[in-house]
């Protein structure tokens, strides 16, 4: 089974235009998965298929029945040219012709929408288990790949996969059905004629096919042009300070001109594909069209056929030449559907790392007791460089124990497995004497909140920000979470106080109110071990204070963690391990690792300069 | 006990209700899509833009009617191969001479399909990319106070959607004139070969157009829910993968899901409506197409029984019918894409008539490298609104080499100061002087490279660490930017990244630590070596062991520089040769940390407080020290 982090090797969207169809037999498996999905859908998937056979063979008699009546109204054919009698075999005809047309309508309309109904019915089930997926894979795979990789497979890839059945999969039927019978109908009239009409055929089908799959993959490589040029304009604008600072603008557009002249000579460069072989494509249509002229006009003149059968021949060559040229389309649809697809499902059958045992039970809460047992752990990317090693403690209900140490020491991990945010390789970590990995996820993270060190703001208001982990929060609790939280003061001023919407489109939150918000949020759930991973490095030390002074009284009914690197963040707690390369390397209180005089010490002295005592406050 | 509540907490309750608080992805606000149909001003403003590419679009045009000449004539020829050279008595040359007038046409269909769209396609593209770029190089230039209240989202949909709507519409103007072209010729050639019939056929074309007018604004308001819930669902998605460690670390997985399939539930109804809406159209064209035709067979076929039409003119007509419906198609699906233009053309000019309020006097001085570097503020008014000064009468001077450090509670004006020694802003009131002159008679160029400006949060650009640190002088040689880092203690953690000085950063600098980030922008500042050096402090926390070296670093660069230093730590305000105090856009006191402490007013009482930096300060504390402060 695919790994979770197999995925994210393919690096950023860079590699995207340099991927080909995984083989055939691959790409035939994946288009065979996305049939099944349609054929999930028997209904409409039948009414796409039995409309397609039906509006080509309604489509297929329009020129024969034109030809008939040219013939008609010359006096040739069943009637003879007996007037009214000729009459009444052109009225037939007509009737005839209406009928056809309009049956030709009917049925392309539920083709259409019926193939396209399946197509969003598929779009649909994929978006859902996509978002699924996303929201279940563990944090080592989201490490390990960019966000917009990710998006870009949830939105293009799961589009490509979705026009799948319409574009290609009942486009072929069609064109086969079309092709095929109108060729035999054609052949069976008259041989050399039959060749010529259809002799454009092989050449503009080739021609569009290749041309497509050309347009694609310049296309690829012009968005690759276009992000370079969106990245160059965004970070102009976005840094434009610094730009002007510098008096940096005829730098800025240099860069600019780069980018925009290679994106500019590539459209370009398309345009010139695009035309070159539309253009070949409608001049085969023409001579093709001339020979048929000039040797049925010939056939004509010797007696051999009608005009009318000329002009039926004509007919046939005007309703196929769209389809024929768009043959390329299907071709494109189909290599689409089997890369988007290999990429797409190459996500959704991710094994997730982190998940319930299959005989996990709830967690079982007592006196709630969380212990590190020899834990080890090493990142899923690079097992032989392990992060923690041989890291043991443990903590009572009512302790907070601090954790701190140089950048990379492995402190931020620590607090990372106690959700099982990644699973330990080493040891074990146990909650009441039960195993983390023994209960089930949903019990655990309900129990054990970690406040992270990038608080992510939802766009909506800040009161169901903070109720983000219990959205049926009542307003008090959420006042109180937030007060606790030193937020309620600042919400308060806010234009629309709680209902102030923030996050990426909303009013923009500081640093500290960022922290303080998610600190808020993580206190609405009470949990009885509470994690803060760095969290409150953008909160002055007074408010943090203040902050502590307020969660007291909960303190007692659980555990407490900080990870942190400033030092009166953490000075307070019951015991204190200082880490260092993935082990604990000293511990104990504030008080006696002073007394220590090791690297605890050198940290408190390069933090506390002689004469600067605000951090003692 | 706790854990059945608990377990609760979160998810969809049995009755199926969602929790009241939840949701996810936001409503994005849509701007307006469609604007008239036609606004000659903007005719006008996107004209200014074809101007030069005016021979091309004539020729396009020429090259446009030629193809549809071609196209009504291939008809006729059939008719003329057919009347004269395969009726009884019909002459072989006449069908050798219908032949090569139907090769020539092709030829000439080709070579003027040809033209007309590489010209069209081109031309598209050359204005697209010339009205971004026009777009772009004027924001270079706009005064920030529009830049300010801007978000970059917005200006980037102008810079790419708007933009694309203007090529959208370049290449379905062009071709609309085509198919006006089109459908006027197959109306006059029809009756030209008939008129009693081409009318009669023609009768058909009104019922379509008629059928039109009532479809169109209801199936593109289906149309555009379809979008609208599309663009949802995406922002789901793409919330849910931004933030998926909140949402891990909440719990939220099964609510989200119970909301997110909401979400793409409408977007499948929506989707499945527009679809509906869309292929209403082909029964009804189809079905008039078979009317026209009926009719041509049933009352032109009498006439040809009558020997009183042409077989050919009827074939003529029965291939005319087949192309007859195709130009009002899309002539109505071009009335939205007008329409989407005007909107967006509005927004272009809307972008490109900001006003550029700065800008270099005709006989602006270029400021020397030799001036003294000195920085005086005299009697300074300004405010981002008039109505509401940020600075009141501000005084105060910067003598060559010294450093200042600027403190006060957040909103007092610091910010403004610096930026106004950029001259990003007009003063209102007073002036700014660098190195003795008025920064308003001094090229913007020159100033900029006498003045480097460190930020808060360093902005760092997508590109090498090489590139980054010489954005300014990018003749720097390498010698010079590694000489800088190792000053600012930047070089051995450049040397520890995969490909030491040649890596490349993330956007923003997204691979390095905030510490890191300002270390390069202290470099890139030293390379610029300007005489006047202006830098506001971080505020976040950043580790101690990156924290000790930009205080050294610091120090290093303020060496032979006049420093303007907006100071957030202690240590920084205390080493400064002098602070000024600022207090609600008021120069309240200044001084060196021992004569400020001696006063014991705002700064004396701030200072004892024992905050880490002066903007943690709460609000009512300041207000509380200044009033002890006033008395």
């Amino acid at each position: 089974m695919t790994t979770e982090t197999r995925i994210g090797s393919g690096g950023h969207s860079a590699s995207r235009a340099h991927v080909k169809a995984a083989g055939w037999g691959k790409g035939l498996s994946i288009l065979t998965r996305i049939t099944v999905m349609a054929l999930r859908h028997p209904w409409q998937s039948a009414l796409a298929i039995g409309a397609t056979f039906i509006a080509s063979g309604f489509q297929l008699m329009i020129p024969q029945l034109l030809g008939r009546a040219i013939d008609e109204a010359q006096g040739i054919g069943a009637g003879g040219s007996a007037g009214a009698v000729a009459q009444d075999a052109l009225l037939v005809t007509a009737l005839l012709l209406l009928g056809a047309s309009i049956l030709r309508g009917l049925f392309t309309m539920v083709q259409n929408y019926y193939s396209e109904a399946v197509g969003h019915h598929i779009g649909y089930e994929l978006r859902l288990a996509c978002y699924e997926k996303i929201q279940r894979l563990s944090f080592s795979f989201h490490d390990s790949v960019h966000s917009g990789d990710l998006i870009t497979i949830g939105l293009l890839d799961l589009e490509g996969v979705r026009m799948y059945f319409s574009t290609a999969l009942v486009r072929m039927i069609f064109l086969s059905v079309l092709i095929g019978l109108g060729a035999y109908l054609l052949l069976s009239t008259d041989v050399v004629l039959g060749l010529l009409a259809l002799s454009f055929v092989p050449f503009v089908g080739w021609r569009s096919s290749v041309t497509q799959l050309r347009l694609r993959a310049t296309w690829l490589d012009l968005q690759e042009r276009l992000q370079v040029l969106t990245r160059v304009m965004e970070e102009n604008l976005g840094g434009i300070r610094v730009v002007r600072a510098f008096a940096a603008q005829d730098h800025e557009l240099e860069k600019f001109d780069a980018a925009s002249r290679s994106a500019l000579e590539l459209a370009h460069q398309r345009v010139g594909i695009r035309v070159a072989n539309t253009s070949a494509m409608t001049l085969s249509f023409f001579a093709a069209m001339g020979l048929v002229l000039f040797v049925g006009g010939g056939k004509v003149m010797a007696g051999e056929i009608t005009v009318g059968t000329l002009a039926s021949f004509l007919t046939f060559m005007t309703i196929l030449q769209m389809p024929v040229r768009q043959l390329g389309l299907m071709v494109n649809a189909f290599a689409r559907a089997s890369t988007c697809g290999a990429r797409l499902f190459g996500l959704l059958d991710l094994d997730v790392a982190v998940k319930d045992e299959p005989n996990a039970a709830p967690l079982h809460l007592g006196e709630g007791t969380l212990r590190f047992e020899n834990v080890g752990f090493a990142y899923p990317a690079s097992p032989e460089n392990p992060v923690l090693e041989g890291v043991s403690f443990e903590a009572k209900r009512g302790e907070t124990i601090g954790i701190v140490g140089p950048p990379g020491s492995g402190k931020s991990t620590i607090a990372h497995l106690i959700p099982r945010f990644y699973d330990v390789t080493a040891g074990r970590i146990t909650l009441d004497g039960q195993d983390i990995r023994s209960v089930t996820l949903k019990s655990l993270r309900r129990s054990v909140v970690v406040v992270q060190q990038d608080s992510f703001l939802f766009t909506t208001t800040i009161e169901n920000n903070i109720a983000y982990g219990d959205p049926w929060a009542k307003e008090v609790q959420i006042a109180r979470a937030s007060e606790s939280a030193q937020l309620h003061n600042y919400v308060l001023g806010l234009p629309a106080s709680y209902g102030t919407v923030v996050g990426e489109r909303g009013v923009s939150l500081s640093g500290g109110q960022r922290q303080r918000l998610s600190i808020a949020r993580a206190v609405m759930l009470k949990p009885a071990v509470m994690v803060f991973d760095d969290s409150t490095a953008a909160i002055d030390a007074a408010t943090e204070q203040r902050i502590r002074y307020a969660m007291r009284r909960y303190a007692s009914e659980r555990v407490t963690i900080i990870v942190a690197h400033r030092l009166s963040s953490l000075m307070h707690a019951d015991r204190i391990l200082f880490v260092e390369d993935g082990r604990i390397v000293e511990q104990g209180t504030h008080a006696e690792l002073l007394a220590e005089n090791g690297r605890y010490r050198a940290l408190y002295d390069l933090q506390v300069r002689p004469g600067d005592d605000a951090l003692t406050g | 006990m706790a854990e059945e509540l608990e377990t609760e907490r979160a998810d969809v309750r049995d009755d199926g209700r969602r929790p009241p608080r939840a949701v996810v992805g936001s409503h994005r606000i849509e701007e307006e899509i469609f604007g008239k149909v036609f606004d000659k001003n903007i005719i006008a403003r996107i004209w200014e833009f074809v101007r030069p590419y005016r021979k091309q679009v004539a020729l396009a045009v020429v090259a446009v009617l030629v193809f549809t000449a071609m196209q009504l004539a291939i008809p006729l020829i059939i008719r003329y191969a057919i009347d004269h050279g395969m009726q009884p008595g019909g002459s072989r040359t006449a069908l050798l001479y219908a032949i090569l007038a139907f090769g020539f046409a092709i030829l000439i269909n080709f070579a003027a399909s040809y033209a007309q769209e590489t010209l069209v396609g081109n031309v598209a593209e050359d204005v697209l990319f010339d009205i971004r770029r026009a777009m772009f190089s004027h924001l270079q230039y706009v005064s920030l106070s529009f830049m300010d209240k801007t978000e970059v989202g917005r200006l980037m949909s102008r810079l790419q959607g708007d933009v694309n709507s203007m090529q959208e519409f370049l290449e379905t103007s062009v071709l609309s004139v085509g198919d006006i072209t089109l459908l006027i010729g197959i109306v006059v050639v029809m009756l030209y070969l008939d008129f009693g019939l081409g009318l009669l056929t023609l009768s058909a074309l009104p019922v379509l157009f008629i059928v039109r007018i009532f479809w169109l604004p209801r199936a593109r308001k289906s149309f555009m829910a379809a979008h609208e819930t599309n663009s949802v669902a995406s922002g789901a998605l793409a919330e849910a993968i931004h933030g998926v460690r909140a949402v891990q670390g909440m719990d939220r997985q099964s609510v989200n899901f119970n909301l997110f399939d909401d979400k793409a539930t409408a977007n499948l109804k929506t989707h499945l409506t527009a679809a509906r809406f869309a292929q209403v159209m082909v029964p009804i064209v189809d079905s008039l197409t078979g009317v026209a035709m009926a009719l041509v067979i049933v009352v032109g076929g009498a006439r040809v029984l009558n020997q009183a039409l042409d077989v050919g003119v009827m074939v003529a007509f029965l291939f005319y019918i087949q192309r007859f419906f195709d130009p009002i198609r899309s002539l109505t699906l071009q009335y939205s894409v007008m329409q989407r233009a005007m909107a967006s053309g509005q927004r272009l000019t809307d972008v490109l008539d900001v006003r550029i309020d700065i800008k270099d006097k005709p006989d602006a001085k270029v400021l020397s490298s030799d001036m003294d570097g000195s920085v005086e503020f005299r009697d300074v008014v300004f405010g981002y609104n008039p109505k509401h000064p940020v600075l009141k009468h501000v005084s105060f001077k910067v003598n060559p080499g010294e450093t200042v450090a600027l403190v006060g509670p957040t909103g007092s004006g610091k910010s403004s100061c610096m930026s106004l020694i950029h001259r990003f802003y007009e003063v209102q009131q007073g002036a700014v002087l660098v190195g003795g002159h008025d920064v308003r008679d001094l090229t913007q160029d020159s100033l900029g490279r006498q003045i480097a400006m460190v930020l808060q949060e360093p902005f760092l650009f997508t590109g090498t660490v090489l590139e980054n640190i010489r954005y300014h002088k990018t003749d720097a040689t390498r010698d010079e930017v590694i000489a800088a880092a190792k000053t600012v203690g930047a070089h051995d953690f450049i040397l520890r990244m995969p490909d030491g000085y040649d890596s490349i950063l993330g956007q923003r600098g997204g691979n390095l630590s905030l510490g890191q980030r300002q270390l390069i922008s202290f470099a890139r500042a030293l390379v610029a070596d300007a005489k006047i050096l202006v830098l506001d402090e971080a505020t976040a926390n950043i580790d101690s062991y990156t924290e000790m070296l930009i205080q050294k670093a610091l120090v290093k660069l303020l060496e032979g520089r006049t420093g303007l230093v907006i100071a957030h730590r202690l240590a920084t305000i205390r080493e400064a040769d002098r602070i000024i105090v600022l207090q609600n856009g008021e120069l309240i006191e200044s001084g060196n940390h021992g004569e400020l402490m001696r006063n014991e007013k705002l700064y004396s009482k701030l200072y004892n407080l024992n905050y880490a930096s002066f903007d943690d300060i709460p609000d009512e504390v300041v207000e509380e020290a200044a009033h002890h402060g006033a008395t």
